[in-house]
């Protein structure tokens, strides 16, 4: 039995040659196509990805009970006091739900926030993350069957997380702001001055990535002011809310700035995300269309 | 046979725990890479062709999901299976300073690979910050977790193995 399998057995320094080879060929054939990537990915996620869902919901409960056991006695204290504030928080809240009555209506005299409150989302949950340390592109538990589709823009709380890459039946890949090899054309808002937010490993260590080719004035631009997605990005949406300015240095060419920001959505704790079903390019076509 | 059954199996497990348990048990933003544990122990547990296949399922695995292209990281986690399996002539199982030194080397490997061939090429030039903040805690981590992995690895491993012999 074991004479016979030695004798049809490639030496392993030759099957190791035939491997690198294919490698290589599928490097090249999912570099310069995509036709190979997407279906056998689709294959892969169907057998995956509910093991993955099911792990990291298990995860999720097991340290909430965690922190429920380690924090249970402190949140006995905390209701009371919390119990206290929900009673002043009622009356504010009534009182700002007036006010937010009249903000309505004059945003509506002014016809400004329509485009941009008005984008359908969809709520997903993050069900895995790249398995090392070098990029944080994560997979949502949404895809093509809730309407997702390649380059819509996923939101978390206020702030800009990233966009779609890749899209499966019922997973999608997203590639966040804050991965190396990304970048977003951003504006600051309160100039409309155009610039380049870049992803960066090293420097997301104390929690800021960079920004570069920002045109303008010296003294203009300060630190706290808010960069948003810009008007001219092809993939995302204008006006979302990346973060804040925290550093800004002329560069040698005294034309352009560059520096770190703060991203506005906590990266390490993302849990639950906002994909915006809104695309820019429908966007685009749609304002073609009525004109 | 179901040696490579549970290898298979020990590999697909490692990916689903490393995609999703990865983040809860990161330190410092930094995750253990569990599936260079079961690479690395197939290769230098069961030879240079368990190792290779086991290195290239785990890594096409990853290309799927995660990598931009499909094939890159089979090439990588294929040489690490491979080169490992050549240690299998001077393995012995009561022995751990081998098994801790063949993965802390093999952790290190990748990360090297991954810093000259992800980043070094894009122009991120500053090494000893990657080098301190990622690739060495990374490589330790690793070391830490293969203490608790790798013996009950290595007894399945071994037992699956020896009773196949038994059945023959």
């Amino acid at each position: 039995m074991n004479r016979k399998r030695r004798k049809i057995t490639i030496p392993s320094k030759y099957l190791l040659l035939g491997l690198t080879v294919f490698c290589l060929a599928l490097m090249c054939a999912t570099f310069f196509t995509d036709f190979l990537a997407t279906p056998l990915s689709n294959v892969a996620g169907g057998v995956i990805i509910p093991f993955q869902s099911g792990v990291s919901r298990i995860g999720e409960s097991l340290s909430r009970r965690k922190e429920e056991v380690v924090n249970i006695k402190d949140v006995m204290e905390k209701n009371e006091l919390l119990q206290n504030k929900i009673d002043q928080l009622v009356m504010e809240n009534n009182s700002l739900q007036q006010d937010k009555y009249e903000l309505n209506h004059l945003r509506e005299l002014y016809d400004l926030d329509k485009q941009y409150e008005n984008y359908e989302k969809i709520g997903a949950r993050v069900i895995s993350k790249d398995p090392g340390n070098w990029f944080s592109s994560f997979v949502i538990d949404k895809g093509t069957k809730d309407g997702i589709g390649v380059d819509m823009n996923v939101l978390a709380g206020s702030g800009l997380v990233g966009r779609v890459i890749e899209v499966g039946d019922d997973w999608a890949k997203v590639l966040s702001v804050i991965n190396d090899n990304s970048s977003v054309s951003a504006m600051v808002l309160s100039t409309e001055d155009n610039c380049i937010v870049q992803g960066n490993l090293e420097t997301m260590r104390s929690g800021m990535i960079t920004f570069s080719k920002l045109v303008a004035k010296e003294g203009e631009v300060k630190e706290g002011d808010k960069l948003v997605t810009s008007y001219i990005s092809t993939k995302y949406l204008p006006g979302i809310l990346i973060g804040y300015v925290t550093e800004i240095n002329p560069d040698a060419n005294h034309l352009t700035n560059s520096g770190y920001m703060t991203p506005a959505v906590d990266f390490s704790h993302l849990q639950q995300v906002l994909v915006v079903t809104t695309q820019k390019n429908a966007i685009g076509a749609l304002q073609e269309g009525q004109q | 046979m179901k040696r490579n059954i549970f290898l298979v199996f020990a590999v697909l497990v490692s990916f689903v725990l490393q995609t999703t348990v990865g983040k809860w048990i990161a330190f410092g933003g930094i995750s253990p890479n569990l599936l260079i544990i079961v690479v690395a122990a197939s290769g230098f547990m069961c030879g240079p062709y368990c190792g290779m296949f086991a290195g290239f399922g785990a890594g096409l695995l990853y290309d799927l999901y995660y990598g931009d292209l499909l094939g890159y990281y089979a090439l990588i986690f294929m040489y690490i299976g491979y080169m490992n399996g050549g240690f299998k002539q001077i393995f012995f199982k009561e022995d751990i300073k081998l098994p801790l030194i063949l993965i802390m080397v093999s952790d290190f490997l990748y990360g090297i690979v991954c810093f000259v061939l992800q980043f070094l090429l894009r122009g991120r030039f500053h090494f000893p910050h990657y080098m301190m903040y990622v690739i060495i805690p990374e490589m330790v981590y690793t070391v830490l977790l293969t203490m608790i992995l790798y013996p009950p690895l290595r007894s399945i491993t071994l037992r699956l193995e020896e009773s196949r012999f038994e059945l023959n």
